[in-house]
């Protein structure tokens, strides 16, 4: 077996406020191995973008890690001094965030901002990295890219914008792209562009991906496995095909009933009652438990361990007689 | 482009003609001109005869429109105190006052831009702390208590520093310059320090809240993202976006630098033109205060104008919806 | 440098994100309520010495030892004499006294008066004008919208010194340049309030274009409200907030700018100083020595300026954080 390209066990992240300390992420494990791509799914505030920010080293104070580990090919990184953290940042992962309209500084011709990515990772003259510059706007999909060079990033539309961000994302061929929600800002029509560009430089390059979303279908036709989080938690996780077509857990089962099928069968769309807790304010047992309608006595006192449960990973009471703890995303 | 400049010259032409009213009003209603230029025993007739000479019994549009195309060539009448032309008065201290306020806009902008973005960079340190305290206290202590505390230091007690005056000074053609002197030099700098002070703590507060915000970001976390430096990010990105605002700005702080001038001048006896202002508003010399309006006006409009200019030029945003017809 | 600052731990030993400080006396220098009381106690100090400050001024004749303003009370052989704790000084002349025999704590306290008196006028009447104007520029928009802020927006461009400056040697030089000392305190809060205008003015406007779209005012307009009666008794008052913030923050720029055009000797007389005349006046001594005649009245228009800053600073994060 060989190793996967991330590999996080346990990771905590916390927050720290002057009242309380906020755990945001509370102790999640999962491996993405090379040429896959891990879809991430969850409400607002589940934790995706922490995860994802946390993975890049980029959680900022009063936030910290707080526990658990997170690897690189092997390497661990969580751990590493800022100037370490810093050259693996752009070079081994690459990084999309949300919205394109803000990730480029408007007052740098975009051109610029590819050379100077390039030359920071990579041991390129100017003139080589412009060549390389020119080559990555061309294989992310923009016309003319010799001309385009030169333009500033209000220049481009939303949809081309998110192209150039991508660019600078792959531009020292990282071996794991972590997308935070990179078309939730984007036009409908140009949304499946961009995800289907994400998915063939993943193919090409055999990079990882993180694809972290809150929408169900962009992780139904993209990923391989997917995540599903909840309160800083992995509730289940497991191959894309399994988790949609047969969700374990409660919230999970919920979340693909809330998506709308094409071939239309009128079913009424689920709705699961409530909302998520906040931070400050997660229940005891199964954070999930005041929404659940199979919740039982024991959801409401002590908090579900994943356990194996076929291909899948699951957190939940229900599955206890499994008795096999999952590896990934476990104790 | 060239349409957003031609409408911006036409916008500066306007304030000019609205102040030009304004100084004219001063002028021509403030006191009569003739009762101050006459003696107290000229007769009526005589008066009546110089009133006309002088063109005061037009009708005032036409006295307005002949003192704008008098204003434009720069003459704007005779001192009543000094009995010389306005013109050549103020032609006469025009230099002393801006090498002030440029020595004074440059310091204040050197340093302002230092501690603005060491604040913003280590905003826990104790460097910063003092940095916010000294920029409370710039803003709270007057300029003119500045300047005596100064010269109580540097001057009365110390005597490093001349208290008063310009030192000697060069001639070159109209111009008169301090800075090839040494004792030009040890003269201007309470000065300059005296009156940049305030424009200093303007524009370290500025830069320390352009570049906070700035900092927060997206394309600073991108930036960060990427794994470019902390240098790069730091005084590539985040300041080139945090000085675009504060060019504004200081552009517009080198106005009332020349307006505060007035202060410091008085302060240390500094022959410029807010020195000749203040005793003109001492004395009721009102062509010398219509004059140094126009004056600093045409200052503050000229600078606003290319100040209007040059943000174009570093934002390219701005350029773009610019050159885009309206 | 937030990197440098992230505490990266392998172990997640500690859960809270730093140690808790040892002993009692630690807890309690680390506590919240210990940290908001550091936060506001300098603001207290502040409030404290403005309260004072304006205490003093009004109780300024119970204080002083002398009426600085009568002539009569002074003696030429009491003059610049060193204050009390100095080896030269007199009872009963705390601080001193100046050239014309003045005490210089009496002078302070009834100068303090001229310069509050001035300085809270002006800001009344700056705030009247721009109030009113905003309130007329919002509320019928137009022609008369464009003319008001296009002055304001000239205005602004000129310092507010400059403007006082202008306003004042016009005044002088139509009513001739003997004023008494009242008129010229008169003209001064006139040019004060003339310089200060334009950001009440453009803060009401703003609201006023705010609300005068919503439902209630269209409410009040249908029930045959007259507009000066929606605009007071509705309008008016959401706009309290912002404008005691730049009250409080004008009140220091007023006292500033009358004791700079006293200094500058375009403002209160001679006879009847406030602190900027003192400061003027005694600048003259600072050569031969004689520094208390400048100093303490100095010190007092820098602390009160200070702490009425301090005061502002608070009052605007503490009313609306998003106020620049």
């Amino acid at each position: 077996m060989t190793e996967p390209v991330l590999s996080v066990r346990k990771l905590q992240v916390e927050f720290a406020t002057r009242r309380h300390v906020l755990r945001a992420i509370d102790g999640i494990s999962f491996d993405i191995a090379r040429g896959e791509v891990l879809g991430v799914v969850g409400e607002s505030g589940a934790g995706k973008s922490v995860t994802g920010l946390a993975v890049i080293g980029l959680i900022d104070p009063p936030g910290r890690i707080s526990g658990g580990e997170i690897r690189l090919s092997g390497l661990r990184i969580d751990n590493l001094a800022p100037e370490q953290l810093r050259r693996i940042r752009g070079k081994r992962i690459g990084m999309i965030f949300q919205d394109p309209l803000t990730s480029l500084n408007p007052l740098y011709r975009v051109g610029d901002q590819l050379v100077e990515t390039i030359t920071t990772h990579l041991n390129l003259s100017k003139t080589a990295a412009r060549k390389r510059a020119i080559d990555l706007l061309a294989e992310v999909g923009i016309p003319a890219p010799d001309k385009r060079i030169d333009a500033y990033p209000h220049e481009f539309s939303g949809g081309m914008r998110q192209r150039v961000v991508i660019a600078l994302a792959i531009c020292a061929e990282p071996e794991l792209i972590v997308a935070d929600e990179p078309t939730t800002a984007l036009d409908v029509s140009v949304q499946a562009q961009i995800i289907a560009l994400i998915k063939r430089l993943g193919r090409d390059h055999g990079t990882a991906v993180m694809l972290v979303t809150h929408d169900m279908g962009v992780i139904a036709e993209t990923c391989d496995r997917v995540a599903v989080m909840y309160a800083g938690r992995i509730a289940e996780i497991g191959p894309v095909q399994d988790v949609v077509q047969n969700p374990l857990h409660p919230y999970a089962k919920g979340l693909m009933g809330a998506i709308p099928t094409l071939a239309g069968d009128n079913a009424r769309l689920v709705q699961i009652p409530g909302s998520m807790p906040r931070l400050s304010a997660i229940p005891p047992g199964c954070s999930f438990n005041p929404r659940c309608d199979v919740a039982f006595d024991r959801c409401r006192i002590e908090r579900p361990e994943p356990v194996r449960h076929g291909t899948q990973a699951v957190a939940c009471h229900l599955y206890d007689d499994a008795k096999e703890p999952a590896e990934e995303t476990a104790a | 482009m060239l349409a957003f400049t031609v409408r911006r010259a036409i916008q500066a032409v306007g304030v000019m003609i609205a102040v030009g009213i304004i100084a004219f009003s001063m002028f021509r209603f403030a006191g009569d001109p003739v009762n101050q230029m006459v003696a107290i025993d000229t007769s009526a007739a005589d008066r009546a005869a110089l009133r006309h000479s002088l063109g005061l019994d037009d009708p005032i549009p036409v006295q307005f429109a002949h003192y704008f195309v008098n204003a434009a060539q720069f003459k704007f009448g005779v001192s009543y105190q000094f009995r010389q032309p306005v013109a050549s008065l103020l032609a006469e201290r025009m230099p002393a006052t801006l090498e002030l306020a440029i020595c004074a806009t440059v310091l204040s902008m050197v340093f302002g831009i230092l501690m603005g973005v060491y604040s913003a960079l280590r905003r826990d340190s104790l460097l910063a702390k003092i940095f916010q305290a000294v920029s409370l206290i710039g803003i709270s202590l007057p300029t003119f208590l500045i300047g005596i505390l100064l010269i109580y230091l540097f001057a009365v007690t110390l005597g490093w520093l001349p208290s008063f005056g310009r030192g000697d000074v060069v001639r070159i053609g109209w111009w008169t310059t301090g800075l090839l002197t040494v004792s030009g030099l040890k003269a201007l700098i309470m000065p300059s320090v005296t009156l940049g002070l305030f424009q200093m703590t303007l524009i370290m507060r500025l830069v320390r809240a352009e570049m906070l915000e700035v900092l927060r970001t997206d394309y600073i976390r991108f930036a960060r993202a990427r794994g470019l430096t902390t240098r790069a990010i730091h005084f590539g990105h985040a300041l080139k976006n945090t000085l675009v605002p504060v060019i504004t700005v200081a552009g517009l702080q080198f106005g009332s630098v020349i307006a505060f001038a007035i202060i410091t001048e008085t302060v240390f006896q500094w022959p410029g033109m807010g020195l000749l202002f203040l005793q003109a508003v001492q004395n009721v010399d009102i062509p010398i205060m219509a004059a140094y309006l126009l004056m600093v006006s045409l200052i503050f409009v000229t600078i606003n104008f290319i100040v209007d200019i040059l943000y174009t030029v570093v934002d390219p945003r701005l350029r773009a919806t610019i050159s885009r017809p309206a | 440098m937030t990197e440098t600052a992230v505490p990266q731990q392998a172990e997640p030993s500690a859960p809270r994100p730093r140690a808790a400080p040892a002993g009692w006396l630690g807890r309690a220098l680390d506590s919240d309520v210990f940290y908001s009381f550091r936060r506001s106690r300098l603001t207290m100090i502040a409030g404290a010495v403005t309260l004072l400050f304006f205490l003093v001024a009004i109780l300024a004749p119970l204080l002083a030892v002398q009426d600085p303003f009568d002539p009569a009370q002074l003696q030429l052989m009491n003059s610049r004499i060193a204050p009390l704790w100095t080896a030269d000084g007199q009872s009963p002349f705390l601080l001193g006294t100046d050239e014309q025999g003045r005490d210089v704590l009496s002078a302070i306290l009834y100068g303090l008066r001229i310069s509050l008196a001035v300085g809270v006028l002006g800001v009344v009447f700056a705030g009247a004008l721009g109030i009113l104007l905003g309130l007329i520029a919002g509320y019928f928009g137009g022609a008369v919208d464009s003319l008001i802020m296009r002055i304001a927006d000239v205005q602004l461009t000129f310092p507010a010194i400059l403007i006082a400056l202008l306003v004042n040697g016009v005044v002088k030089s139509v009513f001739g340049n003997r004023l008494d000392a009242a008129s010229t305190l008169a003209v001064l809060v006139f040019a004060i309030g003339l310089s200060f205008w334009v950001q009440y003015a453009r803060t009401v406007r703003g609201s006023v274009m705010v609300e005068k779209n919503r439902d209630y005012v269209a409410a009040a307009q249908l029930i045959g409200l007259p507009a000066p009666v929606i605009m007071l008794r509705h309008v008016l008052p959401n706009t309290m907030g912002p404008i005691l913030v730049i009250a409080t923050i004008n009140l220091a720029l007023a006292i500033i700018t009358e004791a700079t055009l006293s200094f500058l000797g375009a403002g209160m007389p001679d006879t009847m100083p406030s602190l900027g005349t003192l400061i003027r006046v005694g600048n003259n001594y600072l050569f031969s020595g004689e520094w208390w005649i400048v100093a303490f009245p100095g010190f007092s228009l820098a602390a009160l300026i200070l702490s009425i800053n301090l005061l502002g600073d608070w009052l605007r994060d503490a009313l609306n954080p998003k106020l620049r």
